[in-house]
C-alpha cells in the first residue's frame, strides 16, 4: 500500500512510521511468537538519496526476550536497493507453513520456496540466492539456524552488517522467512536538488577535516568518526583492561602487554582482508575476515572482542568462533555472555554433568559446544537459548544471580565501573534501545582534566543545540564540588540526555548511520544541518524546532507502545552491580525529574497533556481505556 | 610526419583501495540527472563497481563504448589468485550483462568525465571517493598527427583486397550488384 505523506510529515521514516505502525496494527497483548506480531523493514527517510551513510534498515518487531519493542538497525546496502526498488518498507505478518524467502524485484515479488535453505549459513544464504536468482546486485538479508530455531538472541544478517539485538532473528523464523533479497532500478526523487547536494557537499568535506583532526584526551577509538573503529584499530588496551571478562565479571587491569599487542596483531592482519564500508559511506567500520580453513565472513565493531573476552582466550579464537557464531545469525553481545554464565553456573555446581553431558574439556571446545546447542536447542542449549534472564528462570536453584548483566531482560556491554555517573544512569534506565550505545554519543562519557584541555573542546563544538551545553562541559572536573555524580546536576543531566538521545532518533527516522552523527562527538550530521537535509530531500517544511517536535512525538509514542505493553519504572533499572557506589537519593531524583522532562508521570508513562501537545491524542484515549492512565494520576 | 600535443583526462583506480561503498555511483547518477541532482539511481551510473566481498573483488569501472554484440567466447581472470568475473575488466555496454545501460530505455550510457558548464575540477566520482581508490589527472600526450581519416567501408574493403586481391573484390563486387539488379 502507498506510503501516507500526512504520516511522514508526522513521523519521519524509519523507527517513526515503524513504530506508529506497530502502535496501529498490533495489539498489547500479542505475543511475540503470535501470526499478528509483524516484522517490519522500514527503511530510513533518507535512504537511496545522495545523503552520506544513509543506508540503515531499521528492524521493529515485539522481541521474545524482552517482549517489549525491539528495533535493531542494520546498515549495508539493503535499504537503498529497497527504495530503488520503489517501496519505503516491507511488512510481514502471519506465518508460512513452509520455510520461504521473499525476491523482491523492482514491481516484482515472489514468494519462493527455501527448503533447499534450511539450516545454510547466513552469509552462505546470501551467496546462494544471489546465484540462484542469477542477480550478482541483488542485496540480501538472511537469517541462519539460530533465526529459524528462534533463538531468542538470533540476529539478521546482511554482508557486513546485522540487525542484531533483542532477538529479531527469532520472530523472523517464526515467520518461516529465510531471506528477503531486494533488487530496485528506480529513481530517488529529490525535492530541491542544488540545496541538497549543497549540503551533502558540506558534509563530505567535513567528514575529511574531521577525519585529520581526531579529538586529543579521548581514548583512540572515540576520537575520530564511524563506528569504533575495531577493524581497524590493534590496540586493543581500553578494552581489555576496563570491559569485563568470563560472565562480565572480571577485570584485568594489567592484561595488555608488549607480548599480547604483538601476537593480537598477527592475528588481525593476517586474517583481515579489507576495510570495507556500507553504502555512500566513506568511514570503514568493517573488514573481511579470512581465517584459513573456514569461509570468509564480514565483521564490524565490539563482535571483535565479546566471544575472546567472555571466554577468556585470546583474539584468534575469537575471530575462529565470530564465523561460525555469524553464519547461525547470533548476537555477538548476548551469544558470549549466555555461554559464558552457563560456564559459570557449571562451576558453581548449579549446572551439572548431567545438563552438559557431552561437553569437552578444554575452555575454548567448550564454547563451540554451547554455541552448537544453543542454536539446534539441543539439551540445555534449549534452555539457554532464551538468553540469561529466561534461562536462570528455569534452572532456578539461585541460577537468576548469575544472570546480573541485564537491563529489561537484556544481555548488556561488560561492564562494571565505580562510582555512579548520573548521565550514563538516566541513560541506562531509560535507554528504550536497551542498548547504551544507541543513546550516548554526543557528550563525552568523562570531565577532561584541565581547563584548558576543555576550552580546546568547545571552541569547534558546533554540534551543541545550545551554548550552555558548553558551559557544563567547561565546568565539569574530575574531582571535587564539580565531578559526579552530583554534577552535572540533576537538571543539566536531563539536558545532556534528551539532546544525546534526540540526535539518536533523528538518525533512526532518516536511517542515517549513528557512526556519522549521534554516536562519536562532534560528527558532520547535528540538529543545525539536520533540518534543512529534511526540507531540501522532501520538501517538508522543516525547522530545529519542527524536527525536535518530530521526534519528540516519535520517542514518545515508542514509550506509549511499551507501556501499553505494562514497562513501568520499575523496568527501568541499569544492573544493580554496573556501578560500585549507588545514590538511591539520587538516582530517584534523577529519574522523577527526567521523566517530568520528558512529560511522562512518575511511572514513565506519557501524560495526557504532553501527548496531546504531540497530536497524540489518540494514544491517551487508547490508555485511559484501558486504565493505564487518568486523568487524576497524570 | 609533424607531431600534436593532446590532452588525455585521466581517472587512475587503485583498487587495493576502493572500500565497495559506491558513492561513485550514487554521486554519477545524481549528476548525471536532468535537472543536475535532481534523483539519483546507480542502476543509471556510467560507473560501476565489481564488488565480491568474500572473494575481495572490489573494480571500480567506467563506461566505454557500445557495443552491438558481445564478444565471442569470454576470458576470467585470475590476478594474485583472486578469480574477476567475466568481463569484469571490460567497458562496453553490452548485451552480456545490465551494466552502462539506462535500466528503462535500454540506451547505452557513456562516461563523459562530468562535461560540465562551469568545468568541475574533477569528475564526480573522484570528488566523492575519500578512500582515494579514484584520482584524476591531465596529461597531454603527443601523438603523430593523423594522415587523412580512413572510413570504415574503406578499411573494410582494404582488408578485402588484402586477403583475396583486387580482381577477386572486383567480380564479387560485379556478380553481386547484377544479381541484385537483375
Amino acid at each position: 500500500m502507498e506510503t501516507d505523506p500526512g504520516l511522514t510529515e508526522l513521523h519521519l521514516g524509519g523507527l517513526g512510521t515503524n513504530t506508529k505502525i506497530l502502535w496501529d496494527r498490533v495489539p498489547p497483548e500479542t505475543e511475540p511468537f503470535s501470526p499478528d506480531n509483524l516484522l517490519i523493514f522500514g527503511t530510513g527517510l533518507l535512504c537511496g538519496t545522495p545523503a552520506i551513510g544513509a543506508n540503515r534498515t531499521i528492524v521493529s518487531t515485539f522481541s521474545p526476550q524482552t517482549l517489549l519493542m525491539a528495533y535493531s538497525m542494520m546498515g549495508g546496502f539493503w535499504a537503498p536497493e529497497l527504495k530503488h526498488a520503489g517501496y519505503d518498507k516491507v511488512i510481514i505478518r502471519g506465518k508460512s507453513p513452509n520455510l520461504v524467502y521473499l525476491w523482491i524485484n523492482n514491481d516484482k515479488v515472489e514468494i519462493r520456496d527455501a527448503s533447499h535453505l534450511q539450516g545454510k549459513g547466513a552469509v552462505e544464504t546470501e551467496g546462494l540466492i544471489r546465484h540462484e536468482l542469477k542477480e550478482p546486485g541483488a542485496q540480501v538479508a538472511a537469517i541462519g539456524l539460530a533465526g529459524e530455531n528462534r533463538v531468542y538472541f538470533a540476529s539478521i544478517e546482511h554482508g557486513r552488517s546485522s540487525a542484531s539485538r533483542l532477538g529479531i532473528g527469532a520472530v523472523m523464523g517464526d515467520k518461516g522467512l529465510k531471506a528477503i533479497a531486494v533488487r530496485g532500478t528506480k529513481d530517488v526523487n529529490i525535492a530541491r536538488p542544488a540545496e541538497f547536494m549543497k549540503l551533502c557537499n558540506e558534509v563530505l568535506k567535513y567528514i575529511e577535516v574531521r577525519e585529520e583532526k581526531p579529538i586529543p584526551g579521548v581514548m583512540p577509538i572515540l576520537a575520530g568518526l564511524g563506528s569504533p573503529q575495531e577493524m581497524k584499530l590493534v590496540d586493543e588496551e581500553w578494552h581489555t583492561t576496563n570491559f569485563m571478562w568470563g560472565n562480565s565479571r572480571t577485570r584485568r587491569k594489567d592484561f595488555w602487554n608488549k607480548e599480547i599487542e604483538e601476537k593480537w596483531r598477527e592475528s588481525q592482519e593476517s586474517v583481515r582482508t579489507r576495510l570495507i564500508s556500507c553504502y555512500n559511506c566513506p568511514m570503514k567500520c568493517g573488514a573481511t575476515i579470512s581465517v584459513p580453513g573456514i569461509s570468509t565472513y564480514m565483521m564490524k565493531c565490539f563482535s571483535k572482542l565479546t566471544y575472546t573476552m567472555a571466554a577468556y582466550s585470546d583474539l584468534d579464537f575469537g575471530f575462529r568462533i565470530a564465523q561460525r557464531a555469524t553464519e547461525y545469525g547470533v548476537d555477538a553481545y548476548s551469544a558470549p555472555q549466555v555461554m559464558a554464565f552457563a560456564l559459570e553456573l557449571y562451576e558453581d555446581g548449579i549446572l551439572t554433568d548431567r545438563e552438559m553431558a557431552g561437553m569437552p574439556s578444554d575452555n575454548e571446545g567448550r564454547f563451540y559446544w554451547l554455541l552448537d546447542g544453543i542454536v539446534r536447542r539441543e539439551g540445555i542449549g534449549d534452555v539457554l537459548a532464551k538468553g540469561t534472564y529466561w534461562a536462570a528462570k528455569q534452572i532456578g536453584n539461585g541460577a537468576d544471580k548469575y544472570a546480573h548483566n541485564n537491563i529489561k531482560k537484556h544481555e548488556q556491554l561488560p561492564l562494571k565501573l565505580g562510582m555512579l555517573n548520573p548521565i550514563y544512569y538516566l541513560m541506562y534506565c531509560t535507554g528504550e534501545k536497551i542498548n547504551i550505545t544507541q543513546i550516548e554519543g554526543q557528550f563525552p562519557q568523562a570531565p577532561f582534566p584541565t581547563r584548558e584541555e576543555r576550552e580546546e573542546f568547545v571552541k569547534d563544538w558546533i554540534q551543541v543545540p545550545d551554548e550552555k551545553l558548553k558551559q557544563y562541559f567547561l565546568d565539569w572536573e574530575l574531582r571535587g564540588e564539580h565531578s559526579i555524580p552530583y554534577y552535572p546536576t540533576v537538571e543539566m543531566c536531563c539536558e545532556i540526555v534528551d539532546w544525546q538521545e534526540k540526535m539518536h532518533h533523528i538518525d533512526d527516522s532518516l536511517g542515517v548511520c549513528a557512526g556519522l552523527s549521534s554516536f562519536p562527538l562532534k560528527p558532520p550530521y547535528h540538529i543545525h544541518n539536520y533540518p534543512a537535509f529534511v526540507s531540501s530531500a522532501t520538501g517538508i517544511d522543516m525547522d530545529e524546532a519542527g524536527l525536535t517536535q518530530v521526534v519528540r512525538r516519535n520517542r514518545t509514542l515508542l514509550r506509549a507502545v511499551n507501556v501499553r505493553r505494562g514497562m513501568r519504572r520499575a523496568d527501568e533499572q541499569p544492573p544493580e552491580d554496573h556501578w560500585r557506589k549507588r545514590f538511591p537519593e539520587l538516582e530517584a531524583k534523577l529519574l522523577d525529574e527526567y521523566y517530568k522532562f520528558k512529560g511522562w508521570n512518575n511511572q514513565g508513562i506519557p501524560t495526557e497533556e504532553s501527548l496531546h501537545e504531540l497530536a497524540l491524542d489518540y494514544v491517551s484515549e487508547d490508555l485511559e481505556q484501558r486504565g493505564i492512565l487518568n486523568n487524576e494520576q497524570s | 610526419m609533424s607531431k600534436v600535443k593532446k590532452k588525455v583526462k585521466r581517472i587512475k583506480i587503485d583498487v587495493d583501495k576502493c572500500n565497495g561503498c559506491r558513492a561513485c555511483e550514487v554521486i554519477c547518477s545524481s549528476f548525471h540527472a536532468a535537472p543536475k541532482y535532481s534523483s539519483n539511481n546507480p542502476a543509471r551510473s556510467r560507473i560501476r563497481v565489481v564488488r565480491e566481498p568474500l572473494n575481495d573483488v572490489y573494480l571500480p569501472v567506467h563506461a566505454g563504448e557500445y557495443a552491438k554484440a558481445e564478444c565471442n567466447g569470454r576470458d576470467k581472470y585470475t590476478i594474485d589468485g583472486k578469480e574477476y568475473d567475466e568481463c569484469a575488466f571490460c567497458r562496453a555496454s553490452c548485451p552480456s550483462r545490465s551494466f552502462f545501460k539506462e535500466p528503462d530505455s535500454g540506451l547505452p550510457l557513456k562516461c563523459d568525465m562530468c562535461e560540465d558548464d562551469p568545468p568541475q575540477k574533477e569528475p564526480l566520482c573522484v570528488q566523492w571517493c575519500l578512500a582515494n581508490a579514484l584520482t584524476y589527472e591531465e596529461i597531454e600526450e603527443e601523438v603523430e598527427e593523423e594522415n587523412e581519416k580512413l572510413g570504415d567501408v574503406e578499411i573494410g574493403l582494404e582488408s578485402l583486397v588484402n586477403k583475396y586481391g583486387w580482381q577477386k573484390v572486383a567480380d564479387t563486387y560485379t556478380r553481386m550488384s547484377m544479381s541484385k539488379k537483375g
